[in-house]
């Protein structure tokens, strides 16, 4: 077996896989949250941010290249990191024809169980989210700013849309709190006197995140910003 | 005390099987888990039924043959310790106990509670060993080992390779027995010339015998009767990406 094929196709390769892919993510998440604070700074800073990705590194790029480049790496990102958890997930499921009559979780946490199923919830989320608050199609304000759709997204009314981001960001912070950790094992990086150091980077770095992404909804359905 | 043995009885590897109920009574708390099933089969022989199937060996916990799922822990609730080593006092009277089998598709059932783990048997052909010259044995000092890496290859080599990982793990994952190995030999000297084919190969070998992949849960190390660490997986990690050249 060359070296190049037991990379993409042992278990070891796809979780590696999996790892970069993920770190990826993550790095978009922080950067996604940190420019979401322009929101405290008012509507029309928030909207200025939004208009500034359109025109980074211009002319160099065309309009909005940044941003498409962007797009098209996180695209890659995210099919890489479903292709290795969905083949892996399907390998566990075939590594275990006959179920246990009797079987209780030992150690591994809430958040290590929900990996899968909190990925898939993760998903349907961000087609939502785009669809809501990029394109505008789902959002009850389609022709406005991006301030102004926010606004319109957790408007009291639409108390659901907004149960369901928090939801939705939940999730994405149980997820990140095994998966931080777990990207950093897969990549050999992480050993017995680091684990209980990095763990708690991990779950310190995923609450950081959640609170930065629930202050928005927040501010807006307490009217901290208008 | 009075007990109620829920057990995995299959006639052999074509039977679908099933858990069937026995009630034992009168069990000593100073009888061990497995003179516990003795007593049941001593039973079942009087009675004219067929003994359950189970597998033991020295029950001193070294050599790995012992192998049950109780209640849904490998090796039953006592931390770091095998079958053979857990005693009745741990349960009391009117106790239901569910006993299984190991269960993984790289593991198939023989009878009863006995499972074929030669699995384990060929990953270890595919690279747990060293290459080493014949002839007389070598001045035990000959070739200095740092104390640390002595220590961490001593851990890992205490893995009596009985199959508790692949049993608890939710993905039937065989990394952790496999990483044990691959630390025991390539923390010290004499395991360097075939490190990086021996990560290689004993992973890949893994993969072929339809073991799952590992998802860092932890399970396994927690039912390990060795302590073995999680560790020495994210070793086994970086040591593979490593030989494929990332």
């Amino acid at each position: 077996m060359t070296r190049s094929k037991s990379l993409t196709r042992s278990t070891v390769g796809k979780k590696a896989v999996m790892a970069v892919t993920g770190l990826m993510l993550v790095g978009f998440l922080f950067f996604h949250a940190l420019g979401n604070m322009k929101v405290f700074f008012g509507g029309d800073a928030f909207d200025h941010y939004s208009h500034w990705l359109r025109t980074v590194l211009t002319p160099i790029l065309p309009h909005e290249g940044f941003l498409w480049l962007a797009r098209v790496g996180l695209l890659a990102a995210v099919i890489g990191h479903i292709w290795s958890a969905t083949s892996l997930a399907l390998r566990a499921k075939r590594a275990r024809p006959v179920k246990y009559a009797h079987r209780k979780p030992v150690q591994g946490s809430y958040a290590a169980r929900t990996m899968r199923w909190g990925g898939v919830i993760v998903v349907l989320f961000v087609i939502y989210h785009i669809l809501d608050l990029t394109t505008g199609h789902l959002n009850p304000n389609p022709d406005g700013g991006p301030f102004a759709r926010l606004s319109a997204d957790f408007a009291p009314s639409r108390w659901y849309v907004t149960a369901f981001y928090v939801l939705a960001v939940v999730t994405v912070g149980f997820h990140l709190r095994h998966g931080l950790w777990s990207a950093i094992q897969t990549l050999g990086r992480s050993n017995e006197r680091r684990e209980k150091f990095l763990k708690g980077v991990a779950l310190g770095f995923s609450v950081l995140l959640c609170a930065m992404f629930l202050s928005v909804p927040f501010a807006v359905v307490t009217g901290l910003v208008k | 005390m009075n007990l109620t043995l829920r057990i995995w009885r299959q006639n052999g590897p074509g039977d679908k099987g099933r858990m069937v109920t026995y009630p034992l009574s009168d069990v000593s708390p100073d009888m061990s888990f497995l003179e516990m099933l003795d007593v049941l089969n001593e039973k079942l022989i009087l009675d004219g039924e067929e003994p359950v199937a189970f597998d033991h060996d020295c029950r001193e916990g070294i050599c790995g043959a012992c192998s049950l799922v109780i209640n849904g822990t490998p090796h039953g609730p006592q931390k770091a310790t095998t079958t053979c080593q857990l005693h009745m006092r741990h349960y009391k009277d009117g106790d239901t106990i569910d006993i299984e089998p190991w269960r993984a598709r790289a593991f198939p059932v023989i009878k009863d509670l006995v499972v074929d783990r030669t699995a384990f048997d060929k990953i270890i052909q595919a690279g747990g060993y060293i290459s080493a010259p014949t002839g007389s044995a070598p001045d035990a000092h000959a070739v200095p080992v740092p104390k640390a890496d002595a220590d961490a290859a001593f851990e890992a080599a205490t893995c009596i390779g009985c199959g508790a990982c692949v049993a608890a793990c939710p993905n039937g994952s065989g990394m952790l027995f496999t990483a044990a190995k691959i630390t025991h030999l390539g923390l010290v000297p004499q395991g360097q010339p075939e490190r990086d084919e021996r990560v290689l190969n004993m992973v890949h070998t893994h993969d072929e015998l339809d073991f799952g992949g590992c998802t860092n849960t932890g399970e396994c190390t927690a039912v390990c009767p060795k302590g073995i660490p999680l560790e020495t997986i994210g070793r086994l990690n970086r040591d593979f990406l490593k030989a494929s050249k990332v």
